[in-house]
């Protein structure tokens, strides 16, 4: 079986929280459960006037990257409505090719 | 191939049993965008809400906060019938009454107020990101009848400013070009991407303001554009640009001017594009020249390199656009920052070209309808008894401040009835909300209109009439700031009913019908729409029928084209045809033509006592991810994101007072105190702390005193009216002072 999935370009995530209400409003998983989580990273200091602050959401074990929407043929809720326009679904060996071309990049496979 | 993909020609469709309709979440909740929808129901529920990927200016996606609407939509706290007020006010005590009976107690209590005061005894106050505007001054002027129509917001602090300005000095309003003109967007080839972007007192991903996506900023730094951010606070995009200005809050004109006085003196302007078409240039020049970047940078708390580094990279940028946004409006002066940024794009050239700001004048109409639609329908007489009309000639409105005078001592004239639509103005935009709540307490009868039951219609209504949502109403999104909040004019299209609403246009036109019926001759709202589209051409339905918005041509370089003004003439549509760097009219009237700085009012350096025992410079208004302004507070997956109000302050400030991060304090001025809890971040100058606005708590009780905790973490009770700039515009929400403490259990 071919394994699929997300890749992030968290150069570009602006941790708008999208990604958590798509995700919710999917799986109607209400307060306290979500299938992607965001994290911040910084603000930290990383040179004399640079500062990195950066955003990564991580898919959790209630993420089944929309098995029943990709059925459909559509894209995942998260990937469909990301603000900045940061996601991929794909199969991972399809991702990882995009990820040799692109820095500050992550790919989860949830399952 | 997503089902979705395929209708783009249709605005309902079926799928497996559920109906899908095309629309815009215009409006309730507010927003000033207009992202794409698709909304599923079935059985007069809606199921979810998700993005239409036929809409350009979204392209299928949404912000949490649309995505979250199903649960707006269905909140069991929706008014759902019209409660006329039975108890004392603020005491909670309601009775539910037919429309018909509100109506007529509408009437009623109009009828007598008319009699004994006079229509201007009116006052209509409305809210920002509702699809109100236009009908709500219609209501007002030939419903009412009264001359006094306005957000209840000191100095009308909020894009209203700029709106006012730009068609002064430039004719039309204006925008950053991230190719939002054209339905393929990026690809567009008459589009070029912006070398550099000026961000300036907004953080539009956060916000997207003014119907401007923030995302659109990050599709064109993944395409190279650089970024100047002008932020008190070390944002995301702070971090991502070149150069990252942390300015004191309020003295954006000051630094604006310096960069003016850099570009000029060190020749890095468009020397053709200045003489060729704009006025005031020599004015211009040497009033920027007062404002040297060593004096700026006392001013600003920016180091000078940096002053001048910002200002050889914009001008030396081509094509350079500036996104702006509210955080300059939000002080004294305001207007000055409004002028001085747009001779920023006035002498660099950087106007109406490809990834530059662009004017956004439709090409066959100007605004539908007009600004302040049905003010010529007053009589002269009423026109001049306009509140604030003698003080400030600028303000085509009812000046706030003067009317929150008069509403509470009744002078120039009695204000003896509000009726507030789509705003809270004790929880978000009234400054000192204490006063506002005293004003309204003063009125003969008040009644609010709105989705949920607010701290203000818990306060002070004697009638509450339920509002529906975006996904309830037949509009249209097109309006008077068609031009100023730009998007392609579409329908918003009714998906379900709950209980008794109706929207702004129902309510609006059905009590206009038995206030003055020839000033609403239409039958429903589908034909007042009508009537407002005529000029393009098109009906409702027509324009419903379309499926996905239509894209007019669009055309750069429209001054060169005699595409501005009315008389086809090349140049642009301002009072000598010039861009205006200098404004002759600002002279007449008795205001500064050109930009210049003042101090705020309350500051380090304009109040050194009072800066003693409240030494920390205040700055508020930031917006949520998922709230906007001070709605969303009862939905729980908004509220899981967002759940306390947060103050933001330097780690070495925070050590200096005893204060931990999460602790709660108290954040307290002349003026009151309100308690949000602290967030320790080095992304803010250790003078300065930010807290945010908006705040109550739907979970608290209702009844007066608690009125939802509303006076409790509100940050808008430390903030002044009477303070707006000479103009009567720009007031200093974003620039006040404080001291903090540890609140201490008691
Ligand atoms: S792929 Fe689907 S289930 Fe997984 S995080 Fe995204 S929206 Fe949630
Ligand atoms: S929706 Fe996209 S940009 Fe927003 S937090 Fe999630 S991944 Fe980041
Ligand atoms: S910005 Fe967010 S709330 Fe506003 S229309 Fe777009 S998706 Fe909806």
């Amino acid at each position: 079986m071919t394994r699929y999935g997300l890749l992030i370009d968290y150069e570009f995530c602006t941790g708008c929280h999208t990604c958590e209400m798509a995700c919710k409003q999917e799986n109607d998983f209400g307060v306290g459960k979500t299938g992607i989580k965001v994290n911040e990273i910084g603000p930290m200091q990383t040179g004399p006037d640079k500062w990195a602050l950066d955003y990564v959401p991580v898919p959790t074990d209630l993420c089944d990257l929309c098995s029943k929407r990709v059925s459909e043929g559509k894209k995942p809720s998260c990937v469909m409505h990301c603000q900045a326009g940061v996601m991929k679904y794909a199969p991972v060996n399809e991702l990882v090719k995009f990820m040799e071309l692109k820095a500050k990049t992550v790919i989860f496979a949830p399952r | 191939m997503r089902k979705t993909d395929t209708h783009p020609g249709e605005w309902r469709w079926e799928e497996d049993g559920v109906t899908i309709t095309r629309t815009i979440a215009w409006s309730g909740p507010g927003c000033h965008s207009q992202c794409g929808l698709l909304v599923y129901s079935k059985d007069n529920r809606v199921l979810k809400v998700e993005g239409d990927p036929a809409t350009p200016y979204s392209e299928g996606r949404l912000c949490l906060r649309c995505l979250a609407l199903p649960k707006v939509v269905h909140h069991p706290d929706r008014l759902t019938r019209p409660l006329k007020r039975v108890g004392q006010r603020g005491e909670g005590k309601w009775e539910q009454i037919t429309w018909d009976e509100a109506y007529g107690l509408i009437i009623e209590k109009t009828r007598k107020i008319q009699a004994q005061y006079g229509p201007e005894s009116i006052a209509v106050m409305m809210g920002t990101g509702r699809n109100i505007w236009h009908i709500g001054a219609k209501l007002a002027y030939t419903g009412f009848g009264t001359p006094n129509v306005c957000m209840l917001f000191s100095g009308l602090s909020c894009y209203a400013p700029r709106l006012r300005v730009m068609p002064i000095t430039q004719g039309f309003f204006c925008v950053a070009d991230c190719s939002q003109m054209f339905p393929d967007r990026f690809d567009n080839p008459a589009w070029k991407v912006p070398e550099c972007v000026l961000v300036w007192g907004n953080n539009p991903l956060v916000s997207n303001p003014d119907s401007f996506m923030g995302w659109w900023l990050v599709e064109c730094m993944k395409r190279g554009s650089k970024l100047i951010v002008v932020d008190p606070r070390r944002t995301w995009l702070a971090t991502k640009a070149e150069t990252w200005l942390q300015i004191r809050p309020g003295t954006d004109a000051a630094l604006a001017l310096a960069m003016i006085n850099v570009i000029i003196e060190e020749g890095l302007y468009d020397k053709e594009f200045v003489e060729k078409w704009t006025f005031g240039f020599d004015k211009l020049r040497e009033r920027a020249r007062q404002y040297t970047p060593d004096k700026v940078e006392k001013i600003t708390w920016i180091p000078k390199e940096k002053i001048i580094e910002a200002a050889r990279f914009y001008a030396n940028s081509k094509p350079a656009a500036i996104q702006w946004g509210v955080g300059f409006e939000q002080a004294n002066s305001g207007i000055s920052s409004i002028l001085a940024l747009q001779a920023l794009w006035g002498i660099t050239g950087n106007l109406d070209v490809p990834g530059g700001n662009i004017i956004n004048k439709p090409t066959t109409f100007r605004e539908i309808p007009p600004p302040l639609w049905g003010r010529q329908e007053l009589s002269s007489e009423l026109k001049k008894k306009r509140i604030g009309g003698k003080e400030y000639p600028l303000v085509p409105m009812a000046q706030p401040d003067i009317l929150i005078d008069a509403m509470l001592t009744g002078k120039p004239y009695p204000i003896k009835m509000a009726w507030i639509q789509s705003s809270n103005p004790i929880a978000c935009m009234g400054a000192d909300s204490k006063k506002t709540l005293q004003a309204l307490e003063a009125m003969d009868f008040v009644v609010v209109a709105d989705l949920f039951m607010t701290p203000t219609a818990m306060a002070a209504a004697d009638l509450i009439l339920p509002v529906s949502s975006a996904l309830e109403r037949d509009a249209i999104r097109a309006e008077c700031y068609e031009t100023a909040w730009w998007g392609p004019i579409r329908t918003v299209n009714k998906v379900v009913q709950v209980g008794e609403c109706k929207s702004d246009e129902e309510i609006i036109l059905e009590l206009g019908k038995r206030l003055n019926p020839e000033g609403f001759p239409w039958k429903n709202v589908e034909e007042m729409l009508d009537f407002l589209l005529q000029a393009t051409g098109k009906s409702f339905k027509e324009l419903r029928e379309q499926g996905a918005p239509r894209y007019f041509p669009f055309e750069y370089r429209k001054y060169e084209k005699g595409l501005l003004r009315a008389d086809g003439k090349p140049g642009f549509e301002t009072e000598n045809g010039k861009f205006l760097l200098s404004v002759p009219y600002f002279e007449k009237i008795g205001l500064d033509g050109l930009p210049y700085f003042d101090e705020p009012p309350e500051s380090p350096f304009s109040t050194p006592e009072l800066a003693k025992e409240y030494p920390l410079v205040l700055t508020t208004g930031a917006r949520h991810w998922g709230l906007f302004s001070s709605e969303q507070r009862q939905i729980p997956e908004l509220r899981e994101i967002h759940p306390n109000p947060i103050t933001e302050i330097h780690p070495e400030t925070a050590e200096k007072y005893g204060i931990k991060d999460g602790d709660w304090i108290w954040i307290e001025n002349m003026r009151g105190k309100c308690k949000q809890i602290a967030k320790v971040t080095a992304s803010i100058d250790k003078r300065v702390v930010h807290a945010q606005h908006g705040w109550w708590f739907p979970e608290k009780p209702g009844p007066a005193p608690s009125l939802f905790g509303v006076f409790e973490s509100n940050i808008n009770l430390l903030v002044p009216y009477g303070q707006q700039g000479p103009s009567g515009y720009c007031a200093p929400y974003r620039c006040g002072i404080c001291r903090i403490r540890k609140v201490q259990e008691e």
